[in-house]
């Protein structure tokens, strides 16, 4: 260690500035961090950068860059219809099997990866979380913005396929707005509990990509929810991604039935629970983070 | 106007000692995790899940805004507990603090950086991160990158910088920093040496400013140059507060006292917690009359250091400080010479020789930090005290009291007449 020749500071300055703001900092009980508006645009500078560093770094130094958003789930689609619509010959509302496909992985991949990324991100951030404070829900909310912009480049793709297929958006387009709300609620009430989780039992690493593959089937990503009996097939709109991928084929690609508002409504409220758990539980263990990481 | 900047009532911090995550059922897990005083401690002393570790017990001070003022105490009395409770990291698990003003924090080189992004996006999220607005990084950006004097390398990534490069922009960036109290812990701060340097020059400047600041060092003579004032913890509880020099004595004398103990009874070690080879003893020989710890200055001198394991590649830095706890010189086996013996039969002993020992009479004491397998193995501070006595340098009798330094050259004069 240097020896500092430095002078003692100086006697406190008279300075005519009003006595700056106080911060109490005790034990908390109840909800106090995320679910605190004032907490979070106190320190809203810092959750925009991270926000931008994630969308940033997100592709940095790959070759094919946000193509990457587009190609994953344009694979998919490949191998579904191969498997799926061809050899397996699940039916497909009367769409071309490719497009009722892309039609659900476009929403789907988002949530999918989302979901992966956000529930590992607290414990990417480890250095920052055990070394400064922010409200952390600011991390995997960061990871979540940046897979919108991910989510908003595929949709814009899927557009161009769509029209390319002579499909002509039409009023329906409307719901679309809704139904991506409803897949950012439910891949950040998933995420932020899981990622919390991930700090104290590092077990979630493995049992995310696990149960997201499990979540993938219980989803009707490569069948429609139509091949489920009623009041199963209403039922299953409880996992909000039935609700949001069934919404998507009926705004987007018009596959002949009725507007399945039934589903989006009862996935809207369990995305809405979930994501509240999902913060609630968060909130209740963010004091921890930095003790436990 | 003066304000009391940070008080604090009856804090106290308490960890759960056992290994996280080996708790049994889901259920004991979410009930735990709902806790607010679930803790960790990895390996230390006996892991028993129940256990619980007081690393803060009824600490109460107050800073009035414009003071420095400095933690000490052993490895493990609780100052990086208190600090990361100051700046919002941990919760207390009792008492309370109130701290007014806006609060920043100077940070290791790496921890604000993302390697991936350019030397323009890390200032902003630098700045973010140190606690600066937006509008106020975007302000004096020009001046930060000035600063630093890197504007041909701005949109290149962070990790083609040389680390020196990476230094410069991260202390640019601190240096922009303006905070009305400014909590330092020089332990997560370390690292790059220019940066730390850089980082106390700025500390005192912020201190000289007006500024409140809480420094964390084990550096006692950087504590005595910046602070007025310091806080003694011992095993998380203020055991003395006080003007600094009063406060450095009373931790000095703690240390002391403590420094006679089995070395291997020690807990306020540094180091990996599941340590391979601790240091079991430590002591100083004269090599003339073969005595331990009472030495006669301008003799030869072996410090030999014992140890509990032999691992492959071991290194051992000795630093030797003053009575006053101001370091005067480090000796490190890791900077080599042709003279140097390494021999994986010897017993486990590691062994400095000093031809001549260039000190003046008084008491010293010596730190140890042992190296092995590339990581940091053990660390003590205070593993040892001597005494040296009036003896000669070059044949010359040496000063007997040390007013002027603490070192002797062997020297010689020509003198007209």
């Amino acid at each position: 260690m240097e020896q500092l020749t430095a002078e003692k500071p100086a006697p406190p300055a008279e300075t005519t500035t009003p006595t700056p703001e106080t911060i109490r900092l005790e034990p908390t009980k109840g909800f106090r961090r995320v679910f605190a508006p004032h907490e979070l645009w106190r320190y809203r500078d810092l959750g925009l950068q991270i926000a931008v560093r994630d969308v940033t770094i997100r592709y940095r130094q790959t070759a094919f860059g946000a193509a990457w958003a587009v190609l994953q789930p344009i694979a998919f689609m490949a191998v579904f219809t191969l498997i799926f619509g061809r050899a397996a010959g699940i039916s497909s509302d009367g769409l071309p099997y490719a497009l009722f496909s892309l039609g659900a992985l476009v929403p789907w991949m988002f949530f999918a990866n989302s979901f992966l990324l956000s529930s590992e991100s607290l414990v990417m951030n480890q250095a920052l979380i055990s070394k400064i404070y922010f409200p952390r829900v600011f991390i995997p909310a960061g990871v979540i913005a940046a897979g919108c912009v991910d989510f908003a480049i595929s949709l814009t793709i899927l557009f161009l396929i769509l029209l390319v297929y002579g499909i002509v958006p039409s009023l329906a387009l409307f719901v679309v707005p809704l139904l991506i709300v409803i897949a950012v609620a439910t891949a950040m009430g998933a995420g932020t509990a899981l990622s919390a989780i991930n700090v104290r039992y590092r077990d979630v690493r493995y049992v995310v990509p696990f149960a997201t593959q499990l979540w993938l089937f219980v989803s009707p990503v490569v069948y429609p929810s139509s091949v489920l009996s009623e009041p199963l097939r209403t039922l299953s709109a409880i996992n909000p991604m039935v609700g949001v991928i069934e919404g998507f084929r009926w705004a987007l690609l018009h596959n002949g039935g009725s507007a399945p508002w039934e589903l989006i409504g009862i996935s809207a409220v369990s995305a809405t629970v979930l994501l509240i758990a999902g913060l609630a539980y968060f909130d209740r263990v963010e004091r921890t983070f930095a003790d436990l990481i | 106007m003066s304000y009391t900047a940070i008080e604090a009532e009856a804090l106290g911090k308490s960890y759960r000692l056992g290994l996280s995550g080996s708790y049994g059922s889901l259920r004991e897990a979410v009930s735990g995790a709902m806790r607010s005083t679930v803790g960790r401690a990895v390996g230390r002393g006996e892991k028993r899940k129940t256990d619980v570790l007081w690393a803060l017990r009824d600490v109460s001070f107050s800073v009035e805004s414009g003071e420095a003022i400095g933690l000490i105490g052993h490895n493990g009395a609780g100052k990086s507990t208190l600090l990361k409770i100051l700046s919002r990291i941990a919760e207390p698990t009792t008492g309370w603090a109130q701290v007014t003003g806006r609060v920043g924090s100077l940070l290791e080189v790496g921890t604000g950086f993302h390697p991936e992004l350019t030397g323009r996006e890390n200032v902003f999220l630098n700045g973010a991160i140190l606690g600066m607005r937006r509008a106020e990084i975007r302000r004096r950006f020009d001046e930060i990158v000035e600063f630093a004097g890197m504007e041909r390398f701005l949109d290149t990534p962070v990790k083609r910088y040389s680390s020196g490069m990476q230094v410069r922009l991260a202390f640019a960036v601190a240096a922009h920093l303006e905070p009305e109290i400014l909590l330092v812990d020089e332990v997560l701060a370390v690292g790059d040496a220019a940066f730390q340097r850089k980082s106390l020059a700025k500390m005192a400047e912020v201190a000289r400013a007006g500024s409140t600041v809480v420094f964390v060092s084990h550096n006692l003579a950087t504590i005595q140059a910046l602070c007025e004032r310091a806080i003694l913890l011992e095993r998380g509880s203020v055991v003395d507060d006080a003007p600094v020099e009063q406060a450095v004595t009373s931790y000095l004398n703690s240390l002391e006292r403590g420094a006679s103990k089995n070395l291997l009874e020690r807990t306020d070690r540094d180091g990996r917690s599941w340590k391979e080879s601790k240091v079991a003893n430590l002591a100083v020989y004269d090599s003339v009359s073969g005595e331990p710890d009472v030495i006669v200055g301008g003799r030869p001198v072996r410090i030999v250091v014992g140890l509990t394991k032999v691992l492959p590649t071991m290194d051992c830095q000795l630093t030797i400080l003053n009575n006053l706890g101001q370091p005067i010189t480090t000796l490190d086996s890791e900077v080599s010479s042709p003279e140097d013996v390494r021999d994986p039969e010897r017993e486990p002993k590691i062994e400095c020789s000093i031809e001549a020992l260039p000190l003046v009479p008084g008491r010293y004491r010596i730190d140890v930090l042992l190296r092995g397998n590339q990581e940091i193995q053990d660390g003590l501070q205070a593993a040892a005290y001597f005494d040296v006595e009036p003896g000669l340098s070059g044949g010359r009798p040496m000063p007997v009291d040390g007013a002027d330094g603490d070192v002797v050259l062997p020297h010689s004069w020509r003198l007209p007449g």
